[in-house]
């Protein structure tokens, strides 16, 4: 649709956010445009955000749900600080995100949504139109809700039906708006609506009608286009961290011969994890979803004891009820993953916001002396390849091992370049079908590298063995309350663990290694951080970063990384956890950039902060 | 199941641990009977599961000489369904106490019942918490004195039998540790019983809780107070039959055989559909206190938690065939960076 007094406008990227009430379909809008910009070639990075409450009021800022996409012709690690453009579909989407929006960003609002009794739900005095709030942006009103009426008159829809079209109309102008095709959206409208042709045919119009009213406003004439990025090449799909993570499971199963159980009780924001997994059932993966969180650990115990792969999946509060099964998995010598998507706390606390507090709790959150190791996620696609790598040392070691996720990094999406299914190394397992000494079998005569103990599965003649929560013997695995078998056994359940530190990645060193100062980061905040150094490095500020992956044990040149450096920065979505754990491992003076308001890191904010910090 | 009948000696279910529960225990007995029944089930030990819980009866795993999980207090339920549900070829049995099914455990017993999981759970109720030598229990009588109860437990107590029929098991029984027999012919019946069974074991604690199932054993008084629950057979019980039950307005009732006509005693269906006698049945003591129904108050048959999960992995590699990681990854769309 060419239209002869367009004026186009390459930019290297943009920063879209989409807002309305819940029920609004607004992380529907995103993702579209997301996957239109993947496949178009863009970088991008994706922030959903969305109330615990599945339908507050409406025309609330409580019921406010958004969608934030960056899209870049270079290689993005964020979805972006604050949006350059912000589409509010009523006035409480408009409250609730304007203080976000970039100084002469374009304001795009949904006109209709502007009557007097929304305008007071959101908590305006004043029509926030009219009193001058708004100067300084962009704005562009447009009736999408009288658009959607006339356009889908001729169709036989209820009118609440009709109306839930908006969205569209919202899409539409603002694939207009950055030149993307449509066609990928159509066919994916008539795939989900395939039943109801009705419903596809008048969702395709809505989506048309968005589009045209751009064509049609001269206030529209203005486009804008952000070329492909130069991204490695190879083959990308668009992931988010929950499918990631759950695919990296299925392929640990599969590449160690094992089939995978997963057993979860509901809880946000990791019950994707549980959806996702239900449907590959054909990878002989059995989902169980529990009476409860205890269960589901006591349950991937049971699996674990069996021969499976198994892994149990929850997030904050579920891994406090956790906490006892793991101890038994720990004490028994079983593998078993335990995945903790982190969401703000304590208690129930923001149960669909991101934060990365429960560090503290996954290596110290058992009774006893319950050491374990620990692995981070940091982007929605590493959360495929930590998934991997957990069940690889759980299964190598005989171990419980703790993967943290949060819900930064499980409900952002970002392009994957995806792996060979065939480069990835197969799993070692410890399993054993027959007697390992001359005299009988020992389930407790450790492996001289690994000090795990072998894997008997019932079912296997001749090896029955019994195993519990009570101290073993070493070797016989015989209950034992004997003093030096007991010290014993407590430092070699500490020494399998400190052992793996020299069986992982090393700590890398990124950005300019003859700076003074090193930003340590874990988990989510790895692309806020990364941002951040090139930003301050492309300035001529020296800097580098270093991201763990592996929290326990650390990396064996961790120590021979800092000491490389004056200066140790931490920026954590907590009150400084990993500050503690460096500053007590380490003896360094490292000082923390931390925050707990719900919200990940801007590339910005830690720009500035850590040039702060730097020049303290 | 192994296809060839195996058979063994009680010797060879025998662990080469030392058996640690106090002289006298009902524990011992109840050990034998299994022990005794496993070597002549048919089934290879290798194949065999005991995973318990905590509490003096959790020690169990320990001396069977198959596989064996000693878990955490109230969780084997949920441990066993993982376990059954990895493997369905095996033999899963739950050892646990009235304190860890139905107090700290509750929540998992009913449902692991309710699923119909493929395990057998035996209870070895003892109406005391033994191991933490001598609380009450939550099957402990109204009034029981006890350590933490001075002055009387003020606790309802739990009805163990109805609460296995009001959590849909379908499979209930009651055994005593002393009948051999009886217990004996139980197990024979939920090994063969496709889903959840839920056996309890009456269970003297001589330390703690001494002749508390005195009425259903002593030489005087058992005779009066067992009522024997045989299927397709009349409930008529005491010296020569003097007492039958009848299911009078859908509610069981104990009466003097003299005086109802023959064909109104209550002949027994364990295979009844409709759960509704078993548990009147159940309500005929509270507690092992005057007559007392004993052996098994329902078997029927519905699918199995773990048969059903596997047909539907089954189904799902039928329909799309044995899962790809490469075709996985690319399930969500895919574009070329050249």
């Amino acid at each position: 649709m060419e239209i002869e007094n367009k004026t186009v406008e390459s930019i290297p990227a943009v920063t879209i956010r989409f807002a309305g009430d819940s029920g609004d379909g607004m992380q529907l809008v995103g993702t579209r445009f997301t996957d239109t910009s993947a496949i178009f070639g863009n970088d991008l990075a994706t922030l959903p955000a969305f109330p615990a409450e599945i339908r507050a009021p409406q025309g609330t800022i409580a019921g406010v749900s958004s969608f934030q996409v960056q899209i870049a012709d270079f290689d993005i690690l964020t979805p972006g600080d604050n949006p350059d453009v912000l589409v509010a579909m009523n006035p409480a989407a408009l409250k609730a995100h304007l203080h976000d929006l970039a100084p002469n960003g374009m304001l795009i609002l949904n006109e209709d949504a502007f009557e007097e009794k929304n305008i007071t739900k959101a908590g305006y005095k004043v029509d926030p139109r009219q009193s001058g709030e708004l100067d300084g942006y962009r704005v562009f009103q447009v009736p999408m809700e009288k658009l959607t009426k006339e356009a889908l008159e001729e169709f036989d829809l209820p009118g609440r039906a009709v109306l839930r079209s908006k969205n569209m109309i919202a899409l539409g102008l603002i694939s207009w708006t950055f030149n993307r095709p449509l066609e990928d959206t159509e066919n994916w409208i008539n795939d989900k609506f395939g039943k109801l042709p009705e419903v596809a045919k008048a969702n395709i119009k809505a989506l048309k009608t968005g589009y045209n009213f751009g064509i049609t406003v001269e206030a529209f004439h203005h486009t804008y286009v952000v070329e492909k990025a130069s991204l490695p090449p190879g083959e990308y799909t668009n992931i988010n961290g929950n499918i990631g993570l759950s695919w990296g499971l299925i392929a640990a199963a599969k590449k160690a011969n094992l089939d995978l159980f997963y057993g979860s009780y509901p809880i946000t924001p990791a019950s994707d994890i549980l959806h996702e997994l239900s449907k590959h059932k054909n990878f002989n993966v059995i989902t169980f979803q529990a009476e409860d969180e205890i269960a589901a650990a006591a349950a991937s115990v049971g699996a674990s004891f069996t021969g499976k792969l198994a892994v149990t999946g929850t997030s904050g509060p579920g891994l406090a009820l956790k906490s006892e099964t793991i101890s038994l998995a720990l004490s028994a010598e079983l593998p078993l993953v335990i995945v903790n998507v982190q969401r703000g706390g304590p208690s129930t606390g923001l149960p669909t916001k991101p934060e990365q507090s429960d560090l503290m709790f996954a290596l110290y959150g058992r009774h006893g002396e319950s050491p374990l190791p620990v692995i981070a996620a940091k982007s929605p696609s590493h959360a495929f390849y930590a998934a991997y790598e957990a069940s690889r040392i759980a299964l190598k070691y005989m171990t419980p091992v703790i993967l943290l996720s949060d819900n930064y990094v499980a409900t952002g999406s970002e392009p994957w370049n995806l792996p060979k299914i065939e480069e990835l190394n197969n799993l070692d397992t410890n399993i054993i079908t027959k007697l390992n000494t001359e005299d009988g079998f020992l389930p407790f005569l450790r492996n001289v590298d690994t000090f795990a103990r072998p894997w008997a599965l019932p079912g296997t003649p001749g090896l029955e063995y019994r195993v519990g929560g009570l101290e073993k013997e070493e070797g016989t695995g015989n209950v034992s309350y004997d003093a030096a078998n007991h010290q014993y056994m407590t430092d070699m359940r500490a020494w399998k663990v400190s052992n793996i530190a020299n069986d992982i990645d090393k700590l890398e060193i990124y950005g300019d290694e003859s700076a003074d100062t090193l930003v340590l980061g874990w988990g989510s905040t790895y692309g806020g951080i990364t941002q951040a150094v090139n930003r301050l490095n492309e300035k001529g500020v020296k800097v580098a970063s270093a991201h763990f992956v592996h929290i326990n044990p650390f990396p064996d040149n961790t120590l021979e990384v800092i000491s490389k450096f004056k200066k140790i920065i931490i920026p954590e979505l907590n009150t400084g956890q990993l500050l503690k754990l460096v500053r007590e491992a380490f003896l360094v003076d490292a000082r923390g950039i931390n925050k707990v308001s719900g919200e990940p890191f801007t590339a910005q904010e830690l720009t500035d902060k850590i040039e702060e910090k730097i020049n303290e | 199941m192994s296809k060839i009948p195996v058979t063994y000696k009680r010797s060879d279910m025998q662990s080469d641990q030392e058996v640690k529960w106090c002289p006298g225990c009902g524990d011992y007995t109840i050990l034998a009977s299994v022990q005794n029944f496993m070597a002549e089930m048919g089934i290879s030990k290798e194949k065999i599961v005991f995973v318990s819980g905590i509490g003096c009866a959790a020690r169990f795993p320990y001396y069977m000489n198959t596989y064996g999980v000693h878990s955490i207090h109230g969780r084997a339920p949920a441990v066993a369904t993982g376990v059954s549900v990895s493997n369905p070829d095996l033999s899963v049995w739950v050892v646990s106490g009235d304190g860890d099914s139905l107090s700290i455990g509750g929540n998992h017993l009913i449902h692991a019942l309710r699923k119909n999981v493929n395990i057998k759970i035996l209870m070895f109720n003892n109406q005391i918490y033994g191991l933490t030598k001598g609380q009450y229990s939550p099957t402990s009588e109204e009034g029981k004195k006890t350590k933490s109860s001075p002055f009387g437990s003020v606790e309802m107590p739990l009805n163990p039998m109805s609460l296995a029929l009001g959590a849909e098991a379908s499979f209930v029984a009651r055994s005593i540790d002393m009948d051999r027999d009886l217990t004996a012919g139980i197990l024979e019946e939920a090994k063969n019983h496709k889903g959840s069974a839920f056996v309890e074991i009456y269970q003297n604690c001589n330390v703690f809780n001494d002749k508390a199932f005195e009425q259903l054993t002593n030489k005087e008084t058992k005779v009066a107070n067992r009522i024997n629950l045989v299927h397709g057979e009349k409930t008529v019980f005491g010296e020569d039959g003097h007492k039958a039950v009848v299911i009078r307005n859908g509610i069981a009732q104990i009466v003097d055989t003299k005086d109802v006509d023959e064909s109104e005693i209550y002949v027994h269906n364990i295979h009844e559909e409709n759960p509704s006698i078993a548990f009147s049945l159940s309500r005929l003591s509270h507690g092992p206190y005057g007559p007392t129904p004993l052996g098994v108050f329902r078997k029927v048959q519905r699918d199995t938690f773990t048969e059903e999960v596997h047909d539907q992995i089954n189904n799902a590699k039928e329909q799309k065939g044995e899962g790809e990681l490469d075709k996985l990854i690319r399930s969500l769309g895919t574009w070329d960076v050249s």
